[in-house]
């Protein structure tokens, strides 16, 4: 029998974060959490959440302040809507980009 | 032991000896006999398999692939529309390599509506990447649904057996069924390498990105280019992998040794007729009585059409004058495919023969052998290249 080794190459991911790659780049809007208004930092107590739990690709952190992971937020918006607290606003990723020029 | 069956019990009977596991069908005429058997085999125990009757083609092969996946034996069959309804799934199942294997009663395809036999279903199917077997009687198709499910899952690539509708799949002949036992030796229990578990939880064949990526383990997986030349090349290799598991075959069963092609008085021939399917059995009959009228010819039948058998076929074609091909099937607007496909693999070939192209027995129209003759007379008196279109027989208006 010929010794070769079949199906070398399939699409194969394992659970863990990036594993779809840095899809951070994809993002046309980021979200920016205004601490003033956001209920766990004005409250000094793990409520809400409301972001961390409605983010469809958990790069949010249940802590205080909340963070995003820029890396692989998309951008989609879900936690802006989701906020009781109208605490995360949507910003032009082209602001950044002259700021970084 | 000899058993005279029709050519759908013998696939039937070949799905059975195979243990196959999971098993999705919808009927369609002349596939339908196949796979009634699969379901009494299923229903009186002989078979020990999950019977999933679903409501489409498309969804047979989603569950075939969902069965494969798992890791289990899959097996459907159908013919002409509902092959083109599996269409988007058949792409699925190779570029995810899952080894199911599936009969094609060949069929033409509408419209207009018919239900006889021609080869336009398969054809029409032979770039999505699963191979093609094509059996000439009934021995072929029960040893080749056998093989079939052997490639399959040693190179991870679906495989097609293919047989004429009505003229093999309806018609009743004498063959040897194989015993159980020297099918499971030749035969093993199918334990793939990557399926569905839940101790290693992950995906398969999501969005695949145009680049390479880093996994989460640190290794560098393929991107979708990458994972398609894999593809192609494992492609290449089966056909080295299919001539092994073929004498392996013929050691345990005494029948094969001919896995890409059947030649019939070919060794002094000039002139060379080539079919797919019965119908090169048919032109056995002409060529004697062209043998016996003083033509030096003979007729090669292709029963491996996907991976594409191009270096035997230069060779068994090296050198002839003349090679004659009979398609019921048609790239449309161009030219019939096996005489594309030959004719391009003949392009390197210094001592190449002419090469003429016949169209034959669309939507069931009867191939009588008196026009197979005469047309086979014409080519073999033509001194030079006919015009590069193909010539349709037995038309009436």
């Amino acid at each position: 029998m010929t010794d070769r080794k079949y199906c070398k190459m399939i699409s194969r991911s394992k659970p863990g974060p990036g594993d779809g790659g840095k899809t951070g780049s994809w993002r046309v809007l980021r979200p920016i959490i205004n601490n003033e208004k956001c209920i766990p930092v004005k409250a000094k107590k793990k409520a809400c959440f409301n972001c961390w739990l409605y983010c469809p690709d958990c790069v949010v952190t249940k802590t205080i302040p909340p963070t995003i992971n820029l890396e692989y937020c998309k951008g989609c918006g879900i936690c802006a809507e989701e906020c009781p607290a109208s605490a995360i606003e949507m910003v032009d990723e082209a602001r950044f980009i002259v700021k970084e020029k | 032991m000899h058993i005279i069956e029709s050519g759908n019990v013998a696939a039937a009977t070949g799905v059975k000896l195979s243990r196959a596991q999971v098993i999705a069908a919808y009927p369609i005429t002349p596939q339908t006999p196949l796979t009634e058997k699969l379901s009494e085999f299923v229903e009186s125990d002989e078979l020990d398999a999950q019977y999933i009757p679903v409501e489409s083609e498309h969804s047979a092969m989603a569950v075939c692939i969902a069965a494969s996946s798992a890791g289990t034996r899959a097996f459907t069959a159908t013919s002409a529309n509902g092959l083109l309804y599996m269409n988007e799934q058949l792409h699925w199942a190779v570029g995810a390599r899952l080894p199911v294997v599936m009969c094609v009663a060949n069929r033409g395809i509408g419209a207009p509506w018919t239900v006889w036999n021609d080869h336009q279903d398969s054809m029409s199917q032979r770039d999505v990447g699963w191979i093609q077997i094509y059996a000439n009687d009934h021995q072929q198709i029960i040893d080749s649904v056998i093989k079939a499910f052997r490639l399959a899952q040693t190179v991870s690539i679906p495989v097609m057996v293919c047989y004429d509708g009505y003229l093999l799949s309806h018609t009743y002949m004498p063959f040897e069924q194989p015993e159980q036992s020297l099918v499971d030796s030749f035969l093993p229990a199918f334990s793939p390498k990557h399926f569905l578990n839940p101790e290693e939880p992950g995906n398969f064949n999501t969005v695949t990105l145009p680049d390479v990526r880093q996994g989460v383990d640190g290794v560098i997986e393929p991107g979708y280019i990458e994972i398609r030349h894999n593809l192609h090349q494992d492609l290449r290799a089966a056909l080295e992998t299919y001539a092994e598991i073929d004498r392996d075959f013929e050691k345990i069963f005494g029948r094969g040794g001919n896995p890409f092609i059947e030649q019939y008085k070919c060794d002094d021939a000039e002139f060379v007729a080539v079919a797919i399917g019965s119908l090169s059995y048919q032109l056995r009959d002409v060529i004697d009585t062209m043998r016996n009228d003083g033509f030096n010819i003979g007729v090669m039948g292709v029963q491996l059409y996907r991976p594409f058998p191009d270096e035997v076929i230069v060779q068994a074609l090296a050198g002839k004058k003349c090679a004659i091909v009979f398609e019921k099937a048609l790239s449309y607007g161009n030219q019939g495919p096996l005489y594309s496909d030959i004719k391009s693999a003949l392009y390197h070939c210094s001592t190449r023969p002419l090469i003429h192209n016949y169209i034959v027995g669309l939507g069931g129209r009867e191939i009588k052998t008196a026009q197979l003759l005469n047309a086979l007379t014409q080519s073999c008196a033509s001194s030079g290249p006919i015009e590069d279109t193909s010539h349709w027989i037995g038309l009436k208006l």
